[in-house]
Parts: structure tokens; sequence; C-alpha cells
């Protein structure tokens, strides 16, 4: 009892200390600083790991034309809960990585989740041999690469692969049910030609559990009523949903652009918040009036306005582009184009 | 004396319980207050509440509490800097001219469509932490201080964002900023 007493104050006083080391741990368990330290070669040399498995998201992100390729690694034993399909738990432990490359490897992205169960973010820089990758600053940092637009790469800070990556329910944006669906979309832009493992393999290797029957039965697709509006929804969905979501911590405006695996009704949610949306932001070069969506009309439409902007006050995305993507313009704008034809408009549909 | 050490101990135990649950409502209060007393002393007013000029000279009309650049005054091209001034500011503060084009004061009220009603706590953590419109967009131009209100702890922003979220709604929709390509277009168009 002597003892406790005092012991005890002491442990009330620590305890918002000890809350704050855990948010420091990475400082206390700094990163590599080799790309070789984090496991994703088999060798000194650059052989992939046999145990890191290789995926591909059928609607990729746009980044300047980088062609890429990404790998999971999750911890012996471990496995993917699946029971959300919108929501996959990942284990403590798993790894992702995703190589960017013009010309040559130039950065590989890493995330890892933490015991604690938070993740962190890091890029390593390739050098020109492709030999080794080196870990970026914090604060990320400009390369001279020839092929990036106006000849300049920006490795982006780790706050932004926050920024993308911390606004969705869960921060693997590529590893989903979507995604790696085996119904995969035809029209969808800049797939890579290998699709890597699918959903039903990692299932049959018992590294995805739970996931409910349906969804392996009859892959996810997104319930859309042309192919092009499919890739269109999907395009969006890719690029755009980790921060215009109903379901994380997204930006605090109305667009919703997040398709759901388990909930075909989501494609609606999507085209109610696009078509007749109110404009939270006015002045990006169209007036007062203009509309997320202008059915039929694209150039009067903000979403083409703000996708095909790459003022920096102006862009979507805001961050980790800097030339607008001409092959999704073209496809959003045939769908806005084609929309009116095809569909009455999801506001005259709900009308009772 | 051990049996009298642990009386006392349940006798502190009780006490601290009972003004644990007693000090709820309290807390609140506190962290009302705190982030009232933050917000007023970190200066956020000389920015994002409008200035008139009173019998004194220029001070923030109360009136329009933290309701950011008024959208009534329209302004489409930047100051022309002189010498050796680099930025200048319109008659109610709240706009700005410098060589990152004009940037307009945010609406800091709960007010849902043009300030921060649809914000949450770590909407407006992540915006002061990381420098990005909504926590997750383009980078807040100055002169906000960012650079050095990132250093407040979680809780001072804690505090700060419940005071803002208090305060009377005003519904202002604020411009979007200038850049300085469309800023110098402007200008030289005129
Ligand atoms: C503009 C938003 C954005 C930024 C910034 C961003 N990412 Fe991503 N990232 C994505 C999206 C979307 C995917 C999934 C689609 C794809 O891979 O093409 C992804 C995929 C990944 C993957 C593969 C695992 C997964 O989530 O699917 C890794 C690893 C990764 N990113 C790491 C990073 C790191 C590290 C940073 C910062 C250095 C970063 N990312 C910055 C959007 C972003
Ligand atoms: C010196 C002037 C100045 C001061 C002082 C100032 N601000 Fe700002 N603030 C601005 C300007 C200008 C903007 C808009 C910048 C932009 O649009 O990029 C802004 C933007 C913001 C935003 C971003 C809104 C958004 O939509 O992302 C928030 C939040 C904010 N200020 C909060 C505060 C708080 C809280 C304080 C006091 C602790 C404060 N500001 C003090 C000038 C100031
Ligand atoms: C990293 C986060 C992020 C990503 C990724 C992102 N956005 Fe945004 N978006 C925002 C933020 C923050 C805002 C609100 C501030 C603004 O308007 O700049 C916004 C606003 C918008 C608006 C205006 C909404 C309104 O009501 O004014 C449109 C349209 C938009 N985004 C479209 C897109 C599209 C299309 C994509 C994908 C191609 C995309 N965004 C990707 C963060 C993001």
């Amino acid at each position: 009892m002597l003892r406790a007493f005092p012991s005890l104050i002491i442990a009330a006083i620590a305890l918002p200390g000890i809350l704050l080391h855990s948010a420091l741990a990475e400082a206390a368990d700094p990163l590599p600083r080799h790309l070789h330290e984090t496991g994703l070669f088999a060798d000194a040399g650059t052989t992939i790991d046999a145990r890191n498995l290789p995926f591909a998201p059928q609607y990729p992100l746009w980044s300047d034309g980088a062609r890429k390729r990404r790998w999971i690694h999750l911890p012996p034993g471990s496995a993917i809960d699946a029971s959300r399909p919108d929501a996959w738990e990942f284990p403590v432990g798993t790894r992702l990585w995703k190589e960017f490359s013009l010309g040559r490897p130039i950065e590989t992205r890493f995330i890892e989740r933490l015991a604690d169960g938070t993740w962190r973010f890091a890029a390593y820089v390739w050098n020109e041999a492709g030999t080794e990758a080196t870990l970026a600053p914090r604060e990320g940092m400009s390369l001279s690469v020839p092929m990036a637009p106006q000849g300049r790469y920006s490795i982006p800070a780790s706050d932004d692969c926050r920024a993308c990556h911390e606004g969705a329910a869960v921060p693997v944006l590529g590893f989903s049910a979507l995604q790696l669906s085996s119904d995969r979309d035809p029209l969808a832009p800049h797939t890579e030609a290998h699709t890597g493992i699918s959903v039903a393999d990692f299932v049959r290797r018992g590294l995805i559990r739970n996931a409910p029957a349906a969804l392996i039965d009859d892959p996810p697709r997104i319930a859309a009523t042309s192919p092009v509006e499919r890739a269109a929804l999907g395009y969006l969905h890719g690029n755009c949903a980790h921060c215009h979501n109903d379901s994380g911590a997204p930006a605090p405006v109305d667009l919703v652009l997040a398709q759901s695996a388990g909930d075909p009704a989501s494609t609606q949610r999507v085209l109610h918040s696009m078509i007749g949306g109110a404009v939270r932001f006015r002045g990006h070069g169209l007036g007062n009036d203009a509309t997320l969506i202008a059915v039929g009309n694209p150039q009067s439409s903000v979403l083409i306005a703000r996708m095909r902007s790459r003022n920096p006050n102006t862009q979507m995305p805001p961050i980790g582009t800097q030339a607008a993507d001409i092959e999704a313009l073209a496809l959003i704008e045939r769908w806005i184009a084609e929309k009116s034809l095809s569909t009455p408009s999801p506001s005259q549909e709900t009308k009772p | 004396m051990n049996r009298s050490r642990s009386i006392t101990l349940i006798v502190l135990a009780i006490a601290a319980s009972a003004s644990d649950t007693a000090s709820a409502e309290e807390k609140a209060a506190d962290t009302l207050a705190r982030g009232k007393y933050l917000v007023t002393v970190a200066g956020c007013n000389d920015c994002h509440t409008p200035w008139k000029v009173g019998p004194a000279g220029p001070e923030p009309d109360m009136s329009r509490m933290l309701s950011g650049h008024p959208e009534s005054i329209a302004i489409s091209a930047p100051a022309t800097a002189v010498g050796q001034w680099i930025a200048a500011a319109n008659t109610t503060n709240t706009a700005h001219s410098g060589p990152w084009g004009v940037s307009f004061t945010a609406n800091l009220t709960p007010d849902a469509e043009t300030g921060l009603g649809k914000w949450t706590q770590s909407t407006f953590t992540q915006t002061i932490r990381t420098g990005r419109h909504m926590g997750r967009g383009r980078k807040i131009l100055p002169p906000m201080p960012i650079p050095m209100y990132r250093n407040f702890t979680d809780e001072d922003l804690a505090a700060m964002f419940t005071y803002l979220q208090s305060i009377p709604a005003i519904k202002n929709r604020v411009p979007e900023p200038l850049s300085p390509a469309v800023a110098s277009a402007a200008a030289t168009s005129e």
C-alpha cells in the first residue's frame, strides 16, 4: 500500500505521456534507410521475394503516365478479414509496395501496418542505375526526370500520402473487392497488362478470410447503365473516392464518388451527388450557376473543369499529378455527353 | 498504520471519482473557454473578421465575427506592389494580395454551406497541421500563419474547434483565391 499510492499518481500523470509516445513510435523505430531492408527483394539484387504477391487494381490511379507494379506481403499465418466488403481489415505487419517507372524505376512507395494498428508511409527513390533505392525525406522532393511533365518529377511528402490514403475507410486503396474483381472493366483507362493474383486465388490460399460468398461467386461490378458509364464511374472511384466518399474522413463537400462492392445502390448515390449536386466552391473558370455535371454538356460541368485544370488552386485531384489525364477526360466527357440521351437523370427517376 | 493509510487512499479515490463526474460539464466549459481564449489571443479575428472604421480607426467588426472576406466585396485584380512593398490588404483586411495571387480569409463560423459546419475535429486538425485546404486539398495560401499554427497541440486545436463550432453561424460565401497567373492577366488587361 505504502508504495502503491504514489505509483498510482505517477501512472495517472504518465498516461498522456504514454499516448504521446505511441504517436511518436515512428521516430523510435525509424523507417529503413534502403528499400532492400523493407523485405521487397529476395536477394541483394532486385529479384522480388516470392512471398510478396503481385496485384493490379482494375481502376488505377493516374500518375502522369508512370507505369506501376504493386506487391503485398502478409505475415506468415495471418490473413485479411474480408467480412466488410468495402473495408477489408489488414493484419498487423501487412506491407504493400508500389513501384513507379518512367523509362526506368523512379520511386517505390511503401505502406506498413504497425503493431499498434496505425500505418506508416514512405517513398524510396531509385538511383539511375536501378540498383538501390533510398528513403526520401518526409517533406518529399523534386527530381529531374526527362520523361516527367516539364522534366520534373515530384515525390509526395508523407503528409500527402496520408491526405489520399487516410481519407478512405481503409488506407489500402487498390487492394479491395471492387479493384481486384475478376469481372474486369475492359474500358478502364491505363490498366496494366498483367492482372496479378485474383481474389479467388487469395481466398484459396487462405490469405483472405470471411469474404461473403456472394462476393466470390458473383464478383462485384459497378451497376451502371452502359459500358461507358461503368468505366467513367470506375475511374472516378479509383482516382477520387479516397477524398470524396461517405464512409471515411472525406473532404467536407457533398460530392461522393465511392462505389461500394457490397451495395449496388451506391452507384445511384454517386449519380445523385454528381448530377444536380450543389457546388460548394465557385469561380473555377465557370459561372456561378455552373453545376458539377451538366447532363449532355461536358464543357459546362465543374467536375470536368476541375479535372482538366492544372492550376494548383483548382486542379482535381489536388495532389499527385502535374499533367491532366486526357484519356480519362475523353471517357468522362463522352459519358456526360451521352448521359441525357441514354438515361433519365436520377433526380427524375426518384420522383414518386 | 497500514489501515489508516488504506482508509486515506479510499477516501482520496472516492473524492477523485466524485470530482470526475461533477467535472464533465465543467470540463466542457473549460474547453470552450480555453478555445475562446486561444482564438482571441492567436489573432484569428485580425484576418478572419472584416474590419470597419470605428471612432478610433480601423477595428474588427464583431457583428461579423470570423465570417471571413465578405462576398459582397468583389475583387478581381491584385494590388500593384511598388518599390519595397510585397503585399497589400484591402480595407476589410480580409483580402491579401502578394506573390501568391490574392487570398481571401475563410468563413470560420459553423454555417453548413459556407463555413465550417460540415467539418469534423479531424478536418480542422489536419488543415492546420498539413496546411492543406479542408485537410486534403490545395495548399493554403499566405498570410494564414500555418508554419506557426501547426505547432498548436492536439488539445489546443480541439479547444479552438469546439469554440469555433459554438459561435453564431453567418452565411457568407468567400470567393476562391486568384492565382498569380489569373491575377497578372487581370492586371495587364486593365
Ligand atoms: C493522389 C492520391 C495519392 C497519393 C498522394 C499517394 N497515393 Fe498511394 N495510392 C493511391 C491510390 C488511389 C492507390 C490505389 C490505386 C493504384 O495503385 O493505382 C494507391 C496505392 C498505393 C500503394 C499500393 C497499396 C494500395 O493502397 O493499393 C502503395 C504502397 C502506396 N499507394 C503508397 C503511397 C505512399 C507511400 C505515398 C506517399 C509517398 C502515396 N501512396 C501517395 C493514391 C495516392
Ligand atoms: C494573417 C492573417 C490570418 C490570421 C492571423 C489567421 N488566418 Fe486563417 N486564413 C487566412 C487566409 C488568408 C486564409 C485563406 C487562405 C487560402 O484560401 O488559401 C485562411 C484560411 C484559414 C483556414 C482554412 C479554411 C479552409 O477552407 O481550408 C482555417 C481553418 C483558418 N484560416 C483558421 C484560422 C484560425 C483558427 C486562426 C487563429 C488561430 C487564423 N486562421 C488566423 C489568414 C489568416
Ligand atoms: C487528396 C484529396 C482529393 C482527391 C484525390 C480529389 N479531390 Fe476533389 N476535392 C478535394 C477537396 C479538399 C475539395 C474541396 C476544396 C476545393 O474545392 O478545392 C475538393 C473539391 C472538388 C470539387 C468541387 C466540389 C464543390 O462542391 O465545389 C470537385 C468537382 C472535385 N473535387 C472533383 C474531384 C475529382 C473528379 C477527383 C478525381 C479525379 C477528385 N476531386 C479528387 C480533395 C480531393
